[in-house]
């Protein structure tokens, strides 16, 4: 019996169109926009100005909040302009606007292909390092990477748990990435577990992978402590309280964090970054990106550059096919519809799909018939249907008492609902309104 | 036979005033005082239990009217003068004076203005559009058109026109409870002062954006330019972030901002629609 957790999920059709595709390097744009909102939490500072001369790989903002990150520049040349921009939902963001001149990177970065596998620093400058090069969660949530690895004081970490489940339908960047970067991989995890001074790691991969599975565990006997764990596919595996669940059996309770069992979660795309910023002192400016679709020309996994905008990406791909209906930036389940195609390809960025139109469209919306469907899948053991009509309603205090904060939005619930019924956009909704009046109230 | 009958009668007599008797001293005992021109007031009230006044329901109000010396704070829009004069009355005070108010839409933003660039099919709910992206059209702060203050009007006043796309308010329903300011997520929806006939006179945009992009998105968005500003004789326009604001408290409706608006994000209604006669009020005033 392979481990999964046990409670909810569904299987949605996998599409795992790119899998067997390697990653392609994309030729740098003639133009880039850096987000200055690439992490959640406080946009970061702008240090540059108009007219500045930029290699890559410099500084170019700073995060200054609690959870923000730095963000460097992915491209050489010149400053054109600090604006907005607006990103894949139109929505205007602060940006930075680089013209392309060049290719002059930032000394002290190591370009070279060969492996280093000696770790120098010492847990506490890991940690800086990871700060300073702007890492963040590379699975989506773009939860700033440095603030993991700090652990509270009086909480303890046994086991450091690496996300390589990649759950989401036609997803494939963390996959090529441990099929093709496994050393690089490995040696990252070493590095978290040196910061975090733990002794065993867990690599979680969803059988649909059987080649990463066996690729990694053949390289994984030459590192101590680190141990790769096929798991029976299920979405959604890769949430972190799930994938914690299915590995070590241990259950985060609700509003608490991983941390609070003693594991830290981070992402096989994380472990990456993290070895080219420790090992190589290149910082977080190009990531992998699954461009896929069923009627698109030519979907791979391209290594991008951030900030490239998702014109040319597509446009290395193929093309947008013209029977397409939707794209979306992220995964099918938890991605969300892109309305901007001249948006830049952002930190958290991990697939564009173009769906044709014959599949991207909404059921007809009937009445709940209290089938309970929806509660079966909830891996959080919540009540959809319930959370919907309340958000419906305004009831947003009984919301909170039926725990809608807990919802991790993993749109289990509106996949298997046979009414149509569009449970995750009202939970989402719920969600946040509760989320903001308790805030209020605090300030009050 | 006879007997048990009489018995029961008996004792159900006897239970039944033994019941009164304690009933009589717990009522008592436990009585509570209630002013009683609560509810008088109550029954001068609306019943729309609207919230308009910013308390739960009618009921609430009153208990707060009577338990207060003034009425600071205390006004029933839906009801207006006419009611808070009778309430005046029954409390021997003298009753505010409030400005009877309408509600306005400050966007215009119909299809022929203002294209689309995108097709939403979620679920049809202006919080959650605002929530998940810009909207259908590139303008960030204009209408959405999935009718929220439409659920939210408990006084059948507002309904989404077919041809724009967007809510029309009726000025004879509108009660001005602000339930639908309250429930717009890109507070589009504005409390203004009612004047004479009706008339109206207001920017009917809120895009904050800079001129080139508003107008972009909008072919009659207010691009911040100014010119009603200077050809305002009253100081009663504002620009903030890009965008016009006409105070109702000084505006004297002579029109000439209208004329002025090189995008016609100004609007007019309930105007005559002769223009020359427009042209020498303006005048009139002028002089």
């Amino acid at each position: 019996m392979l481990k999964t957790f046990p409670t909810g999920g569904v299987h949605p059709p996998e599409n795992k169109l790119t899998a067997g595709i390697p990653i392609e390097y994309l030729p740098v744009p003639e133009k880039v926009v850096i987000p200055m909102s690439q992490h959640i939490g406080a946009p970061a500072n702008p240090l540059v100005a108009k007219g500045d001369n930029v290699k890559i790989g410099q500084l170019i903002a700073e995060g200054k909040g609690f959870v923000s990150a730095n963000i460097h520049s992915p491209v050489s040349g010149k400053v054109s302009k600090i604006d907005t921009a607006a990103d894949s939902s139109g929505l205007k963001q602060p940006a930075v606007f680089i013209d392309v001149e060049g290719d002059e990177w930032v000394e002290g970065i190591d370009r070279g292909k060969e492996l280093v596998r000696d770790i120098k620093l010492s847990s506490e400058e890991i940690v800086k390092k990871c700060f300073e090069s702007g890492i963040v969660g590379m699975g989506g949530a773009t939860f700033p990477s440095h603030i993991k690895l700090n652990i509270p004081s009086g909480k303890k970490c046994d086991v450091l748990i690496i996300n390589g489940v990649e759950c989401e339908p036609y997803l494939t960047s963390d996959h090529r990435l441990m099929l093709e970067k496994g050393e690089e991989i490995l040696v990252g995890v070493s590095i978290l577990m040196k910061a975090l001074k733990v002794e065993k790691a867990m690599i979680g991969i969803e059988n649909n992978k059987p080649d990463a599975i066996s690729h990694l565990t053949t390289l994984a006997a030459s590192f101590a402590g680190i141990s790769v764990h096929p798991l029976k596919v299920k979405y959604p595996q890769g949430a972190e309280k799930q994938l914690v669940k299915a590995l070590v059996k241990r259950e985060v309770p609700s509003g608490r964090l991983p941390i609070d069992v003693g594991t830290v979660v981070h992402n096989a795309g994380t472990a990456f970054a993290v070895y080219e910023a420790v090992q190589k002192n290149k910082p977080l400016i190009e990531r992998v990106v699954t461009v896929s679709g069923k009627s698109l020309q030519k979907p791979g996994n391209y290594m991008v550059r951030i900030g490239t905008p998702l014109s040319w990406l597509l446009e290395a791909a193929g093309g947008i096919p013209a029977d397409t209906g939707k794209i979306i930036n992220g995964g099918p389940m938890m991605g969300k519809a892109v309305s901007n195609t001249d948006a830049p390809v952002v930190k958290g960025m991990s697939g564009i799909i173009l769906i044709p139109a014959s599949e991207a469209f909404r059921e007809v919306i009937s009445p709940c018939i209290r089938c309970a469907k929806c509660v079966s899948v909830c891996p959080l053991h919540l009540e959809p249907y319930l959370l919907m009509t309340l958000t419906e309603k305004g009831m947003f205090e009984r919301a909170e008492a039926e725990k809608i904060t807990d919802c991790m939005e993993c749109g289990s619930c509106s996949y298997t609902c046979p009414a149509g019924r569009p449970l995750l956009d009202y939970i989402r909704l719920g969600k946040s309104t509760v989320i903001r009046l308790a805030r209020q109230k605090v300030l009050k | 036979m006879s007997s048990t009958i009489l018995t029961t009668i008996i004792c159900l007599s006897l239970l039944a005033f033994l019941s009164a008797v304690i009933l009589y001293f717990v009522a008592q005992k436990f009585k509570v005082y209630e002013d009683p021109r609560i509810d008088e007031v109550q029954a001068l009230l609306p019943a729309a239990n609207c919230g308009g006044c910013g308390f739960a329901g009618c009921r609430n109000l009153a208990e707060a009217i009577v338990n207060s010396d003034s009425f600071e704070g205390l006004n029933c829009p839906v009801g207006g003068a006419a009611v808070m004069e009778e309430i005046a009355t029954i409390l021997e005070r003298t009753a505010p004076v409030s400005d009877p108010k309408v509600a306005v839409l400050k966007c215009k933003g119909s299809p022929e203005h203002r294209p689309r660039t995108s097709v939403y099919d979620g679920a049809a709910d202006c919080r959650i559009v605002n929530s998940l992206y810009i909207g259908e059209t590139d303008c960030s702060y204009g209408c959405l058109g999935y009718g929220d203050c439409v659920k939210a009007c408990t006084f059948d006043a507002i309904h989404i026109d077919a041809l724009t796309g967007l809510p029309l308010i009726s000025d004879e329903k509108c009660t001005s409870c602000g339930a639908c300011v309250r429930a717009c997520p890109r507070n589009l929806i504005e409390l203004r002062k009612k004047a004479k006939k009706d008339r109206k006179i207001y920017v009917a945009c809120s895009n904050c954006d800079k001129g080139g992009p508003a107008r972009k998105a909008c072919r009659v968005a207010c691009i911040g330019c100014g010119r009603c500003q200077k050809v305002c004789s009253f100081d009663a326009i504002s620009i903030v972030n890009n965008l016009a604001y006409i105070d109702a408290a000084k505006c004297t409706f002579c029109r000439k901002c209208v004329g002025e608006c090189p995008t016609n994000a100004i609007i007019e209604i309930n105007f005559p629609p002769a223009k020359p006669k427009a042209k020498s009020e303006a005048e009139a005033v002028q002089a």
